[in-house]
């Protein structure tokens, strides 16, 4: 298809504006811009036209099934599109509670923050949350930054943090930007952190110890709760990442196992839409005793019953977004959170969890399993046996393409060769998961009578195989 | 209620399928002392007890006074045809494009969008999206960081103090000299800068037009930085683009800024979207998704995420940025908004809200206020008030008037002063009610 910029006709316009006051003075020929960006010139219907076409060559969960493992492509309700664009809520400038009574124009909207922070803080068994973080990797960053305040609260002389080579990439970058070295602990043939290996890396040292539970491989640690206190006995704070908490949902609180910090992917579990790749949300949860080091500013409830910003936080670890967070996603948590309530989020990971085991048992006879347990709400399974005939992950994934079916996030964890990691989730029917074994089966058979029909997919689509290595060679990132 | 498509008789056929009697064994690795100490959540609504209570809430807001305020973030009118693209669930229910084959579609967008970007900034390439201005800001001197590897960091007052205090809070554990110089006569201090560029500075931080408004030509300061082998990164508003001197054409080596004027609502802080372009020399430095061209296997162009050994999937502790999940759908946004408004579009617009602004600014002076700054401005500027901001404020909210920005808040020299803003949505008889309330008031 055209570039926008291709179709561009010269003269043509879309939107206009008219004026209604008097023409300015000249501005200075030093502050003028020289060159006029070169946008397109065109009508509107072909604006329209343009991206609805583009939009037609795009995958997303309301085209098909889209089990991306650890992203949780889960249903997006519409109710929460709907009401993010009431202007009562997304026409609120975010300064406006920062004026000298100017809390009182925004009631609703910090209501939202609040009450959004209560409800998370009960599901994972924290004491308070901040609503600022962007995204997840932002929330990692957030609490590392809290992990740092902590200890340097406490003179402590804390310099490396303790991550499984399991973890997902974002967790040592993360603590890499706080300065932070980073141990990595190997996973054990269990498919969880070695204690063992822990318990000989755990020193004075450490800052920190970075979990996902269950973790990338969708396996549930049943020792974590004793990790946590060896952690604490060297008084290393242990954060957890959220982004796969859809699997225990009113199962276990990561605040009850022994956690102290958490984030939560709001894009993930609670159902805001992933946007292409954002906006996500990433609010970060601790215990009492990290309280004070939370960023400004925080919202609170006036014993008049009324909601203001509150700046006053001297240990904090500062401002980390220039508001409160990604105010339209938090929304649609929200939303979602009164929606399903109590029994629905049990109802969430109860099927979760059932939807990736039945998936499990389906695909393990004809795909390699490197751990053979019960998941939790995603597996990994892996491409080594189709590879003995020459046909990798990739391959398998590409073919599925043909199939309809958004691949599984593969060569993630790193640990698996040939990785498919693959996360259903519970808004997907049996018919579905049914369906998308079938291609798996299918295409394993192919491997078997034809690789190379697998080999050189996907064949059905607009665009056949891209070359990634000559894009990254002869970079070309603009028309 | 939920989203859960499997009835009781699904749910028992794939238990019966697993040997299974109830959902309650597959959580058995969860030890019993972990069960949850309390999980008391209000039980669910419907779609339309939910919709009717938002509507309560949403009523208590009180969103519709005519407000100046501005700081950063603007009201701009978003044409319809913006949201009748975003809101195609083809884009906005997919994820990073991992598998370029069936997302070309984002893909193509967020190269149309970067090309606009960069062309908009004049600088040769643009990322696919950073969070917001301020952490777009932030990134900026990371990399700058590392480009250099040097340690010191100069920061000019004029710099949105969001993102002043942003910067320092991120960079608070890096022993960074991280150096705010202050401005004169509402502009950029030109011997302060100089004299604090040495061999250690590894970059200088300016913003056009600055915090109180006011238009800066820096091209003779990028000149003095680069002779000290300092880059130089500019924040800037891009709707002043439009007709303002773009930081590549002044010689700047990143630029970054808030891109909710492009097409996205105030939406009480977010999602917003951090606009970051550079030079190519600079690319491989650059945090951040990035598209580029590329072909399939008959040589059809299509496109691709380029560059990904930069990123913490791959580099883990190594990358460039922790950085995953990033602000597409706002890019996207950006891109339809742009491309709506055209080359003569963004121009008129630039036009328009710099009209209004010096309307307003002429109609304050026939009844004797005084502007804080001589300097030209483009949608933005300072009112010396007789008396403190915050009175003014307080008064004008009482009548549904939004007057601005106490600047006190963050120049405690500047009590008295209020930041007002323009954008196309004030008529002009909003502006004229402005001008008589405040005579009234004053």
């Amino acid at each position: 298809m055209k570039i926008i910029f291709e179709k561009s006709v010269k003269g043509r316009r879309a939107a206009r504006f008219n004026s209604d006051v008097p023409i300015s003075p000249k501005l200075p020929d030093n502050l003028k811009k020289e060159k006029q960006a070169e946008l397109p010139e065109l009508a509107e219907i072909d604006i329209i036209r343009h991206f609805t076409n583009l939009s037609r060559n795009n995958f997303g969960v309301d085209n098909n099934f889209y089990p991306l493992g650890s992203c949780t492509m889960k249903y997006n309700p519409k109710l929460g599109e709907i009401i993010a664009r009431d202007e009562r809520f997304s026409g609120l400038h975010p300064i406006l509670p920062q004026l000298p009574e100017g809390n009182l124009l925004t009631q609703g909207a910090l209501e939202v923050i609040y009450e959004t922070g209560r409800l998370l803080s009960e599901i994972t068994g924290m004491d308070e949350f901040t609503t600022q973080p962007l995204a997840g990797a932002h929330g990692e960053l957030t609490g590392m930054m809290i992990v740092s305040a902590y200890h340097k609260k406490k003179r402590n002389k804390k310099t490396r943090v303790i991550i499984p080579d399991s973890a997902h990439g974002t967790n040592p970058a993360s603590s890499a930007i706080c300065g932070y070295e980073v141990t990595t602990i190997p996973t054990n043939k269990n498919g969880v952190m070695d204690i063992k290996k822990f318990k000989k890396e755990l020193n004075n040292e450490i800052a920190a110890v970075m979990l996902t539970c269950p973790n990338t491989l969708g396996l549930f640690n049943s020792d974590i709760g004793k990790i946590c206190k060896m952690a604490h006995s060297m008084d290393a704070l242990m954060y957890y990442d959220g982004a796969n908490l859809n699997a225990i949902l009113g199962k276990c609180r990561p605040g009850d196992i022994g956690f102290d910090i958490v984030h939560l992917n709001l894009h993930k579990t609670f159902a805001t839409p992933h946007g292409g790749g954002g906006p996500g949300a990433g609010p970060v949860g601790v215990k009492e005793s990290l309280r004070k080091f939370l960023p400004i500013s925080q919202v609170v409830k006036g014993s008049d019953g009324k909601y203001f910003l509150n700046y006053n936080q001297q240990d904090s670890i500062g401002y980390l977004a220039p508001f409160y967070g990604n105010f339209a996603v938090i929304l649609k948590a929200y939303i979602y959170l009164l929606t399903l309530g109590k029994e629905g989020l049990i109802k969430v990971a109860e099927n979760a969890v059932l939807n990736a085991n039945y998936l499990l048992a389906q695909l393990k006879k004809h795909y390699h399993l490197p751990y053979d347990r019960t998941c939790m709400h995603e597996f990994v399974i892996s491409a080594k046996r189709q590879k003995e005939k020459g046909v990798r992950t990739l391959d398998v994934a590409k073919r599925l393409l043909d199939f309809g079916f958004h691949p599984p996030t593969i060569y993630f964890p790193l640990i698996v060769e040939e990785a498919m990691m693959i996360e259903p989730t519970e808004t997907e029917s049996k018919e579905t998961l049914d369906n998308f074994a079938e291609a798996m089966i299918k295409i394993a058979r192919e491997v078997e009578e034809n690789p190379k029909v697998v080999k050189t997919a996907p064949h059905n689509l607009l665009i056949s195989r891209l070359d990634e290595v000559k894009a990254a060679r002869e970079l070309n990132l603009r028309w | 209620m939920d989203y859960i498509p499997n009835t009781d008789e699904d749910r028992a056929k794939m238990l019966s399928s697993l040997g299974l009697s109830s959902i309650e064994e597959l959580f058995r690795d969860i030890p019993g002392e972990l069960k949850p100490k309390s999980f008391s959540l209000p039980s669910g609504k419907s779609e339309l007890e939910v919709l009717q209570y938002l509507q309560k809430l949403a009523e208590k807001n009180n969103n519709k006074p005519l407000s100046f305020l501005g700081a950063g973030f603007y009201d701009h009118f978003i044409p319809p045809a913006v949201e009748a693209i975003t809101s195609r669930s083809e884009f906005y229910t997919s994820y990073t494009p991992y598998q370029p084959e069936i997302s070309q579609g984002m893909l193509q967008a967020l190269y149309e969008y970067q090309t606009a970007i960069s062309d908009l900034t004049g600088m040769e390439v643009a990322n696919a999206s950073l969070y917001d201005g301020g952490t777009a800001l932030y990134e900026a001197a990371m990399m700058a960081l590392r480009i250099t590897k040097r340690k010191k960091v100069i920061v000019g007052e004029g710099v949105n103090p969001i993102y002043r205090r942003m910067l320092s809070s991120y960079t608070k554990n890096l022993n960074l000299g991280l150096r705010e110089i202050s401005t004169s006569k509402g502009l950029v201090d030109r011997e302060k800068i100089k004299s604090g560029l040495d061999e250690d500075t590894a970059c200088l931080i300016l913003q056009n037009p600055n915090f109180f408004g006011c238009l800066d030509d820096f091209s003779d300061l990028v000149e003095f930085a680069h002779n000290k082998g300092v880059l130089v990164i500019i924040s800037v508003y891009p709707i002043s683009l439009g007709i303002i001197k773009s930081p590549g054409e002044m010689g700047a080596d990143i630029v970054v800024g808030e891109g909710q004027s492009l097409g996205l609502p105030l939406s009480f802080g977010g999602p917003y979207l951090g606009l970051m372009a550079t030079l190519k020399k600079y690319v491989r430095q650059m945090p951040g998704r990035i598209v580029g061209e590329t072909t399939d296997k008959e040589n059809k162009r299509g496109f691709v995420l380029t560059l990904q050994t930069r990123e913490q999937h791959i580099r883990r502790e190594k990358a460039t940025s922790n950085i995953c999940s990033n602000e597409t759908l706002c890019a996207l946004s950006a891109l339809v908004y742009l491309s709506l408004l055209g080359k003569e579009g963004i121009k008129e617009l630039a036009n328009l809200c710099r009209d209004k602004t010096y309307y307003l600014l002429k109609s304050l002076s026939k009844i004797g206020m005084k502007t804080k700054f001589s300097a030209p401005v483009f949608n933005e500027f300072v009112i010396e008030l007789p008396l403190n901001a915050d009175t003014i404020i307080k008064k004008l909210l009482k009548k549904g008037i939004v007057a601005g920005f106490p600047l006190g808040r963050y120049y405690p020299e500047m009590k008295n002063c209020l930041l007002v803003a323009l954008t196309e949505k004030q008529s002009k008889e909003d502006i004229d009610l402005f001008v008589k309330t405040l005579k009234e008031i004053k």
